[in-house]
């Protein structure tokens, strides 16, 4: 390991994974905490229904990009990882770090995207905090969300259910925002119609949740992409998936882009999409459920689960095989 | 890759989806099995083909083309990932440079990670030097513009492909009187090292598939010493999966017939006598001197140096730096797998002591790398 935090250590890819294991997870180990998830469910006795917290802090430069800015990032991003994990989110605290010399009038178009995001997304936020920095240490805004909600009883997501035969499906076309992002903050002058995909997905989740029986995990492929957060999936429920790359979505203005930049969609980050694994018989119902939502209009069965012990397939379109794994080391334009 | 070929490889997205055609693909591929089969009968061994050019490697593995024909041919990797060739004296070199004051590093992505003798660009970032990546020099002379208390030093990394930009960025700076820009060449040559690569006797090569982007520069004349001189094949590809099995069928056929030729399957983009306005730009602002490369030592005329009338514009005379003796991590086999006489799994180190997480050599860290392609998409844990 590295003797000092390098970007990468942020990237959601492996250098990630042993941060909170190497660290984290060696002086916070408890039952809640190991299970590595992105909400925790909180047993309190004698209640009725689970509270699950998620918590989650947003650092993207630029702050505004085409589909989105820091706020609505923050919003989604907390909604969405208590909406997957079959979550009804209700609540949202908000911590703002502030770099001195922001402009307030940036500052209140960030908070009037995240309160619309709120209503958007039905969450109210009843909690915040404000710090501010000296102008170099940090980069115009940071925002953390802590979220809470109510667990749904008839939803009970987990790896130990994922089993061999189920289909895994996605919601739509993959790596919109992490190319995005990554073109805007490179000054790169390509993408020009890329846009993020940032939005709130508990609506068309707990549609999902309700009307489909057989739903095994929900996660959402933020950093790191789908490659990583399949590989994640596959390695706690010891299983092995195989991914048909015909069948995944990609945008053609990003699969042309990311392929200038030498750049892979499946290991880019998205922030409106989830990776479902469904059983086999209700996959075809979920998909044309999904597709019925404008967030789920190019939803799409990618691949299958069958026995292994953790490993990714990507088969290509003449039956190719090659493997996933996690991210190592953060997206970086090619050369030549 | 020159901002004139994407703009053009854009134009072309449309027409590009024929080369994705599915049933086409499946056709070849079969036919490619059927007579690389018979050819390696013929041999006794199976053809070795080289990709002289890090995306094909990269195009290889990602496709899964190198795991569907594994058993019909030899692929190997060449010296064409240039962050992969340059050597380690360069590396430290470059990280001596962003320790200076006031220095702000720019550079083309994949150079950040790579590892240097004791350190790397990416851990010097996080000590606090200054290391800007740019997709385009021309974006770091507009920064340095915006930035004038700060030297903005390029690293001009790269082969005939990124030397073109780099020489007109030091236009752009100088018509826009940009006096704190400058410019670290390390580029390279395709051809020498070709050259030195197959007097070295190393790898025993039967046919090249030759680079794509170099060649839309040079030409295809320019490689026709290959078939003249050592009586190798090659055949230039583009980078879709009919390209590469395009490259693969023709290289069979000419083994198979005798044939010794050098074809151009890449005519969408490559002419034969490549890019005139390119090379004159080359020539204009650069001079050829020794270079050193990883794996293949010190080449004569195989490095384009700043020429002496643009000394303001070269880092290196503006900055000069001492580095300590430079050394290769032990065990390292990068300089092998980029001469294409190993494959990246005959390393000792893959997969185990170097990961992309964990680099050891500059192989594992460029996405162009021949391990680090290897270790995404054909092995398996």
């Amino acid at each position: 390991m590295s003797d000092i935090i390098i970007l990468s250590h942020g990237d959601g890819g492996i250098l990630t994974h042993n941060l909170v294991n190497d660290i984290f997870l060696k002086y916070f180990k408890n039952p809640y905490l190991i299970q590595l998830t992105d909400s925790v469910f909180l047993n309190f006795p004698g209640e009725g229904k689970g509270i699950v917290v998620s918590t989650d802090s947003f650092v993207v430069s630029p702050i505004f990009f085409p589909g989105g800015d820091i706020g609505k990032l923050a919003v989604c991003g907390t909604v969405n990882d208590l909406a997957v994990s079959g979550a009804r989110p209700l609540f949202l605290t908000v911590g703002f770090i502030l770099e001195e010399g922001l402009l307030l009038s940036e500052l209140e178009e960030v908070v009037v995207s995240m309160a619309r995001t709120a209503e958007e997304a039905g969450v109210v936020i009843v909690a915040g905090d404000t710090k501010v920095v000296e102008k170099g240490h940090g980069d115009k805004i940071f925002i953390n969300t802590t979220g809470i909600g109510t667990s749904e009883e008839e939803a009970v997501l987990g790896y130990e259910a994922v089993k061999p035969g189920d289909k895994i499906v996605i919601n739509g076309t993959l790596g919109d925002h992490g190319l995005t992002v990554l073109t805007r903050r490179q000054e790169l002058g390509l993408g020009e119609g890329l846009q993020s995909d940032c939005a709130p997905l508990n609506g068309i989740i707990q549609k999902a949740l309700k009307e489909i029986k057989g739903i095994k995990i929900m996660r959402d492929p933020t950093r790191g992409g789908l490659a990583t957060t399949l590989k994640e999936i596959a390695v706690f429920s010891r299983l092995d998936f195989t991914i048909f790359e015909e069948q995944v979505p990609v945008a053609e203005e990003v699969r042309s882009t990311a392929e200038m930049l030498g750049l892979d969609p499946l290991y880019l980050a998205n922030e409106g999409k989830f990776i479902t694994i469904v059983e086999s018989a209700q996959a075809d119902a979920l998909v044309q459920l999904l597709r019925e939502d404008p967030l789920g209009k190019e939803a799409q069965i990618i691949g299958k689960v069958e026995d292994g012990s953790g490993k990714v397939y990507l088969k290509t379109f003449f039956g190719g095989t090659k493997y996933l794994h996690y991210l190592a080391g953060t997206p970086l334009p090619r050369i030549c | 890759m020159a901002r004139w070929i994407l703009k053009q490889e854009k134009e072309e997205r449309a027409s590009l989806l024929k080369f994705r055609d599915r049933q086409l693909s499946c056709q070849l591929l079969q036919e490619i099995k059927l007579k690389g089969k018979c050819l390696k009968e013929k041999l006794g061994r199976r053809p070795v083909f080289m990709e002289v050019c890090g995306t094909h490697t990269v195009a290889f593995s990602k496709t899964g083309l190198r795991k569907a024909l594994e058993e019909i041919v030899d692929l190997r990797s060449g010296p064409g990932c240039p962050v992969c060739v340059t050597d380690q004296e360069d590396i430290d070199r470059m990280i001596q440079l962003s320790s200076l004051e006031n220095v702000v590093l720019g550079t083309f992505g994949d150079m950040v990670r790579v590892p240097g003798s004791r350190t790397s660009l990416e851990q010097e970032k996080a000590r606090g030097a200054w290391v800007k990546i740019f997709y385009s020099p021309s974006d770091a002379v507009q920064w340095a513009l915006r930035n004038p208390g700060k030297q903005m030093i390029f690293l001009g990394i790269g082969f005939e492909t990124t030397a073109p930009v780099v020489a007109l960025s030091i236009r752009e700076a100088e018509d826009l009187g940009v006096k704190n820009y400058s410019v670290y060449s390390v580029h390279k040559l395709v051809i020498p090292a070709l050259r030195a690569l197959l007097n070295d006797k190393g790898p025993g090569v039967d046919g090249f598939i030759l680079p794509g982007h170099v060649s839309a520069v040079i030409g295809r004349k320019a490689f026709g010493f290959l078939a003249q001189e050592f009586n190798i094949p090659g055949v230039i590809a583009g980078f879709e999966p009919m390209d590469l099995l395009g490259a693969l069928e023709n290289l069979i056929y000419q083994m198979d017939r005798g044939e010794c030729r050098i074809d151009n399957e890449y005519s969408r983009l490559v002419r034969e006598e490549g890019n005139k306005t390119a090379q004159t730009v080359i020539r204009e602002f650069f001079d050829t001197a020794e270079g050193s490369w990883r794996g293949l030592g010190k080449i004569p005329a195989s490095s384009l140096v700043l020429q002496d009338n643009l000394q303001k514009y070269d880092a290196l005379k503006r900055f000069p730096v001492e580095i300590s003796r430079p050394f290769n991590k032990e065990g390292c086999r990068c300089g092998e797998v980029l001469t294409g006489k190993i494959v990246p799994t005959f390393c000792g180190m893959f997969g185990k002591e170097c990961t992309p997480s964990r680099p050891v050599g500059p192989c594992m860290v460029s996405s162009e790398g021949a391990c680090s392609a290897y270790f995404h998409y054909d092995f398996r844990e």
